[in-house]
């Protein structure tokens, strides 16, 4: 047991994109403003505060959920994966993900595109092969007020293929 | 919005989540997904003093199936259940209800109980447990009670649940023999909350239907096994019974209108 006293700031731990980073924050901190105002990581957007946009996105422990329907102290001592940790290495390449969505105009203004990134990088590893439905049905979760949504499931699919024809492809040169 | 302050207590375990709830009362307010209760701490409709966390309790993260049913603790999130490889076998209504809940990133949060304990009138658990006629688990430190689900839900985020309580466990109902199910909801889109959510449950001498986000909480009607006008008539008086309201985002009429017609449709889907 732990008890974090109203008005009172406490150290939070995480793991942010392969990183220990550590900074002080009141139980009513959420984890969006933790990760933006206490860790500087501003590449995770805030935009309703209540789960529906989906621009706050992250992975905790692997798994892709609302940095702002959860406090900091609950992800105290998790690993958070952001969209800063998508890009190759510490270098300035695009992951697959991000080339795809920019190769495929899968964003215009980018607000969302933070968030739907996390998503598609979890729900790839839970769905390999996806349909066109269960792309969109993962979509669904996310507001864009720019694309559409077409060019954003396009880029996804197009992941989903690239990403099984390495497998394919690796299994046959062994 | 941010929430109000309040103390925060992670606690590790059921026991100790239900002592601290007996030593501080009403001012706590338990904590496991939040995929409800955050948007309300933001939007400051609610602005409890204290929050229990139990989203840690390793003896609340668990899915099994005992005695007849699919037990669900606590800490388990719907995800867990959702991508439970047999649970098409074991609970074939949730199979087909889970899906429609919120999204993909909030079932990954949000728990089975934690939906149960909410009780939002369009909510699908609380649905499936009714349609199943399945069982809460209420803990306190002076021990547990079980309650069936038509007792357990008494209104529009209304339940038995009193103070010092935890929903411990939900108890979903194992498929029967000869039982088929099948499952509708219809919103603005998909994802929203259900203006009207129905399950039906045929086997080869009963129908029974429980409907969701028309009246206070899911009601379910059984019927033996009629059909054509016998069946209209039957639909239409419970659709009548439930007594719809116009919203925002539904017409008395309307929700009446799907009751009736969504109802036949999938007393068709489950009968066949």
């Amino acid at each position: 047991m732990k008890h974090y006293e109203k008005n009172i700031e406490y150290p939070v731990t995480i793991t942010l994109n392969g990183v220990t980073r550590s900074a002080p924050a009141e139980a009513r901190m959420l984890l969006s403003d933790f990760l933006r105002h206490k860790l500087g990581a501003t590449g995770t957007h805030v935009g309703c505060e209540h789960g529906i946009c989906g621009a706050c996105t992250v992975r905790v422990d692997g798994v892709a959920q609302r940095s702002c329907m959860q406090l900091a102290v609950q992800a105290d001592g998790r690993r958070v994966d952001t969209v800063e940790g998508l890009n190759h290495g510490a270098g300035a390449e695009l992951g697959d993900l991000q080339a795809a969505f920019k190769r495929h105009h899968a964003l215009q203004c980018g607000f969302c595109t933070a968030g739907i990134l996390m998503s598609c990088s979890h729900f790839l590893e839970r769905v390999p092969a996806p349909s066109e439905q269960q792309v969109r049905d993962m979509l669904s979760g996310h507001l864009c007020r720019c694309t559409g949504y077409t060019n954003i499931v396009n880029a996804v699919l197009d992941v989903a293929a690239q990403r099984q024809a390495a497998i394919i492809g690796s299994t046959q040169h062994a | 919005m941010k929430p109000a302050a309040f103390d925060y207590i992670r606690a590790d375990s059921a026991q100790e989540t239900v002592s601290l709830l007996a030593r501080h009362g009403e001012d706590a307010k338990v904590l496991a997904g939040g995929q409800s209760l955050m948007a309300m701490l933001n939007i400051r409709l609610a602005q409890p003093a204290m929050l229990v966390d139990i989203s840690r309790c390793q003896d609340l993260d668990y899915v099994r199936v005992e005695n007849g049913h699919l037990a669900v603790g606590a800490a388990a999130t719907q995800a867990s259940v959702e991508t439970r490889a047999t649970l098409a076998s074991e609970v074939p209504l949730l199979a087909l209800a889970l899906p429609w809940i919120s999204h993909f990133q909030i079932r990954n949060r949000g728990t089975v109980c934690g939906s149960v304990a909410h009780a939002d009138p369009s909510a699908e658990l609380p649905l499936c447990l009714t349609a199943l006629q399945g069982e809460v688990v209420l803990r306190s430190q002076s021990g547990r009670r079980v309650l069936k689900a038509d007792d357990f839900f008494q209104g529009m985020l209304m339940t038995a649940v009193r103070p010092g309580e935890i929903v411990e466990e939900v108890r979903f109902p194992l498929q029967q023999q000869g039982a088929r199910y099948a499952f509708q909801e219809v919103s603005m889109r998909h994802g929203d909350f259900a203006i009207v959510a129905l399950a039906a449950v045929v086997s080869d001498s009963a129908i029974e239907l429980t409907v969701g986000g028309v009246a206070d909480r899911p009601a379910r009607k059984r019927w033996a096994r009629i059909s054509g006008d016998d069946l209209d008539t039957a639909l239409n008086d419970f659709a009548w019974e439930l007594e719809a309201q116009s919203d925002g985002h539904a017409s008395a009429e309307y929700r009446r209108h799907l009751v009736r017609q969504l109802g036949r449709q999938l007393i068709q889907k489950a009968g066949t």
